[in-house]
């Protein structure tokens, strides 16, 4: 219905709103102007599409899209907010398996007449396209089973497992070998789906492999790997606004994998080969640890919040888990009337995903402007009378500063040590899933509140 | 078999204090204990029968009834000749004793079979801070005797500028820096006096700067006074005429003197002398907190106030008891936290741990046997000078050689132009875009504050589903597989283009400042 040069037009129209998008997203004045220009963007190519290029078949697509948006637009509706992790993971395998269904309707149409080199390219464009679609399927939908709980979170480490790992590899090189060869004579559809098998095999098994805490790692890796596959979709249909968008998607999520892993002091590839957080040996390389551990009750606490003139909030997985982010708004607004400087220092991977604390505190109606990061208020610890760590374990283990020898050596932390009195509450003595004692609990100045999160600091709120 | 804790009134003339308040009652019950109170033995403090009573404690009208009654006596002093009477073998004692000045005492407890925990020997090691109660006496008798003090100052401790003339802010000077010292420290800086201090231990300069006093110094090196348990010991006679030159200067200047200089086991040093004191301006106040011990004012009388040349000398030696309500809550925690560690069952059963090195300190005589003074502490609680440096020397950070870099741009390069050589030029086109993209994504994204990295996945995973354009070129083609092949990746890619941008959207929503 429209030309071929308009729907191009809209194309660069709607990379440039894609660009915007992200660009908007880097802050939070324009964060909700530059969702809309994804919107914007994403109406424009749709519509573009379906007025320029579809020709026929408009009742399935208008029905699938109806379907699709409706189940969509349910989902976002009634996600609780600690339950972001598995929703975006969840969404990260559709983008996988759209890949992956594309790869093939697109094989099986052959649609296009290449020859030579270009048919070459063409295939492994098809190739790759399928393999990065399927990785990203099949390890989404592991790491949604992890952070919803149906899968136990401790990583799972065959023996052997790098060399499992290669093997995969080359077998899917292989098969891929087999596919150019087949394809040029118009078969290769059998090393396609073995590979494609192969490929699922290897998403399972390298996200199984991942322990809880490394999870923010592998949910923005995912984010890229689906960016790459929308890619390699690109290349092989021959459309940039795809190839575009697949890269400014899967550039993104590298970076913020890159950053989660920055904030761990681990390297990329140590985190991606999993086995981190077996526990076992926990005390071994720490040594003894002096000192003993002051438990207190809730109205104790109560006492020195209201008592403190700075108070610093360290929010961890564990108020996630017991949904206390509203009863901490609550305490923390109680503290505020009384003229309370009461502060939230998020350390970068606290929680499941990046920045899954930010999005609860927003939640619970935490004004942004209190919410700091870790190298905004780390100098100020030694200024803060009372630091409540809610939940969290190896991201305020002064371990990692002090002792060279220990697993998590180097990882910045935040060094609530450093302020009057720290409170911890926790739901028992179990090691974080770094599996390393923390020193920190038995600091003269530590104070253990015991029990869930959300009962400890409703009994709080009530003493306050 | 539960045990029965006593608690008795102090019976030494002017002792105010208790050794548990109502609030220490409650939670020693439920350490399992049950709590018998002498009728009347909080009132000085003001905890009256009723407030025990609402406690769950029980009221006993006579001492002799809390002695045949109880398994564990609490008491504040050392008990009275009467009350040794009453002790019976097995029974647990739990005071203040002080068996080194008092070995008649000791004798008297060891020969009546009587367990006996002196409050004075818990040892002063970090995990014992908590049942640490000279500690805790010290710091209110500092803080008392900036009250005092002030009491018997006739002017303001804060300068003040006012129409009626210009006030010249207190000077004060404390003597020893141990807890009472920098207790005293605090409160006369809070009172907005000008706050100097001298230790002979160096290494507390620090904690006097923490409080805000102001640290003097002596021209002296090569003597650091830090004795064992983080306690001061006898420095050399050089030391103490350089020291006592230091304390006539300071004594001409300023206006009150608080000593709380003690070294365990001796008599208090004498650092002010009767000229100091004179030279001291008219209503200058001194308060010495080593009265007890003989004090460190040579003209201080113990338990009295006297004015000397013109200056008052403080010598109460109940400083803690003329602050009875906090002592009492602070020593009744302080036992509350022995007894505690020494009720590991929580079950009212009561177990000396010879083992555990607080309580192996504390107890004097078990059993019939003298176990005073016990073996050395392990460990210094005195901030350990001797400490390796704290920070480990930053590690030189990683070289990167700059041939790393080359090399990997060179292949990179080399890559390239490979693929260009093979490559039609149509996929070049493509891969321009594609590199460029990458690059721009890289910029974009590089500055996302950490707050929003949720959001801006979920918009990403939206974005990402443009791979929808892939089904909708497929959708129209002849092959019926491949048409629903196609409206099946639309359905699953339009749940995630709506979902995605909706739940950002609400997330965007809650972001507020």
């Amino acid at each position: 219905m429209i030309s071929a040069g308009i729907v191009t037009a809209s194309y660069v129209a709607a990379t440039i709103l894609f660009i915007l998008a992200l660009g908007g997203l880097s802050n939070q004045e324009t964060a909700r102007r530059g969702n809309w220009y994804g919107i914007i963007g994403m109406s424009i190519a749709l519509m573009a599409t379906i007025l320029g290029v579809v020709t026929q078949h408009y009742a399935i697509l208008i029905v699938a899209l109806l379907i699709g948006g409706s189940i969509g637009i349910v989902l976002a509706r009634r996600v609780q907010m600690t339950q972001m992790p598995e929703l975006v993971a969840s969404l990260h395998s559709l983008v996988g398996l759209a890949a992956v269904l594309v790869g093939f309707a697109n094989f099986m149409g052959h649609s296009t007449s290449f020859a030579g080199v270009e048919l070459t390219i063409h295939n492994i464009e098809t190739y790759l396209g399928i393999l990065i679609g399927a990785v990203t399927f099949s390890g989404s939908i592991v790491a949604f089973g992890k952070l919803s709980g149906r899968i136990g979170s401790k990583p799972m480490t065959l023996p052997a497992r790098h060399w499992l790992n290669l093997g995969l590899l080359l077998a899917a090189i292989w098969l891929g070998h087999e596919f150019v060869q087949q394809a040029a004579a118009d078969g290769g559809m059998l090393p396609l789906v073995l590979m494609t098998l192969v490929a699922l095999a290897f998403g399972i098994h390298m996200v199984m492999a991942i322990g809880g805490a490394d999870m923010p790692v592998v949910v923005s890796m995912l984010n890229s790997y689906s960016g790459w596959a929308a890619s390699a979709t690109g290349f092989m249909l021959s459309n940039d606004l795809l190839i575009v968008t697949g890269a400014l998607v899967g550039s993104s999520g590298a970076i913020l994998s890159y950053i989660m892993c920055r904030a761990m002091n681990r390297s990329f590839i140590a985190v991606i080969a999993g086995g981190f957080g077996t526990g076992g040996g926990t005390t071994a390389a720490s040594g003894e640890i002096e000192g003993e551990i002051v438990a207190i009750q809730p109205d104790e606490t109560a006492e020195m919040l209201v008592n403190a003139k700075e108070v610093m909030i360290v929010p961890g997985y564990g108020m996630a888990v017991a949904q206390a982010q509203h009863t901490v708004y609550e305490i923390t607004k109680v503290l505020r009337e009384k003229g309370i400087n009461v502060r939230f220092g998020i350390h970068p991977v606290a929680g499941r995903m990046p920045g899954h604390m930010n999005v609860l505190l927003a939640e619970a109606k935490v004004p942004y402007d209190i919410v700091f990061e870790m190298d905004e208020i780390n100098e100020d610890f030694p200024d803060v009378d009372v630091s409540m760590v809610i939940g969290s374990n190896d991201i305020v283990n002064p371990d990692a500063q002090e002792k060279p020898d220990s697993p998590i050596a180097g990882m910045p932390v935040l060094e609530v040590w450093k302020g009057g009195t720290t409170i911890v509450l926790k739901r028992s003595m179990a090691t974080g899933y770094a599996g390393v004692e923390n020193p920190l609990f038995y600091k003269e100045n530590t104070r253990m509140l015991f029990g869930d999160a959300k009962e400890s600091l409703d009994a709080v709120l009530k003493a306050l | 078999m539960v045990l029965t804790i006593g608690i008795v009134r102090e019976s030494y003339p002017g002792e105010r204090r208790v050794a548990t308040t109502p609030e220490v009652a409650s939670q020693l019950m439920k350490l399992g204990y049950g709590v018998v109170v002498q009728s009347g033995a909080g009132a000085e403090a003001s905890f009256s029968d009723e407030a025990y009573r609402a406690a769950g404690c029980e009221i006993a009208d006579a001492t002799s009834a809390i002695y045949n009654q109880c398994d564990i006596v609490l008491k504040v002093r050392a008990p009275a000749d009467e009350e040794l009477g009453l002790l019976r073998s097995g029974q647990t004692l739990i005071s203040f004793i002080w068996p080194a000045q008092n070995p008649e005492l000791l004798k008297t407890l060891t020969e009546r079979g009587v367990t006996a925990l002196a409050m004075d020997s818990v040892p002063r090691i970090s995990r014992a801070q908590k049942m640490d109660a000279l500690s805790s006496m010290a710091n209110i008798a500092g803080y008392r005797a900036v009250v005092e003090a002030a009491q018997h100052f006739g002017r303001f401790f804060t300068g003040q500028i006012t129409a009626a003339g210009k006030i010249p802010p207190a000077k004060v000077l404390v003597i020893g820096a141990g807890v009472a010292g920098l207790a005293a420290i605090g409160a006369a800086r809070s009172m907005g006096a000008i706050v100097r201090a001298f230790d002979t231990r160096p290494e507390v300069k620090e904690q006097v700067e923490s409080m805000d006093g102001e640290f003097l110094m002596l021209d002296f090196k090569d003597e650091d006074g830090s004795g064992e348990g983080g306690y001061a010991k006898v420095m050399s006679k050089e030391f103490i005429d350089a020291e006592m030159a230091l304390f006539g200067e300071q004594a001409k200047d300023v206006d009150i003197i608080i000593t709380t200089a003690l070294i365990p086991g001796k008599p208090a040093p004498r650092l002010i002398t009767a000229e100091m004191v004179e030279s001291m301006k008219d209503g200058s106040v001194i308060v010495d907190l080593a009265a007890e011990q003989g004090g460190n004012c040579e003209l201080t009388e113990p338990g009295q106030v006297v004015v000397k040349h013109g200056v008052t000398l403080i010598g109460y030696t109940d400083l803690p008891s003329r602050l009875a309500a906090q002592s009492s809550q602070l020593y009744g925690t302080n036992l509350r936290h022995l007894l505690t560690d020494m009720t590991p069952g929580k079950d009212g059963e009561l177990v000396v741990n010879m083992e555990d090195e607080a309580i192996r300190g504390a107890t004097i005589c078990t059993g019939g046997e003298t176990t005073w003074p016990p073996p050395a502490p392990k460990l210094s609680a005195a901030p350990k000078a001797a400490r390796p440096a704290a920070a480990p020397a930053p590690k030189p950070e990683k070289k990167r050689s700059t041939g790393g870099p080359v090399i990997a741009m060179a292949l990179g390069a080399l890559a390239l132009f490979g693929l260009g050589a093979v490559a039609p030029p149509s996929f070049m086109a493509h891969f321009t875009v594609f590199v460029l993209a990458c690059f721009v994504g890289y910029m974009v994204i590089w500055n996302v504050t950490p707050a929003l990295h949720t959001p801006l996945m979920s918009v990403t995973n939206a974005i990402s589903s443009i791979i929808v354009i892939g089904a909708l070129l497929q959708i129209s083609s002849a092959h019926s597989l491949i048409v629903w092949i196609a409206g099946f990746t639309v359905l699953i890619t339009s749940i995630n283009i709506a979902g995605g941008f909706a739940v950002t959207r609400r997330m965007l929503e809650m972001f507020r400042k």
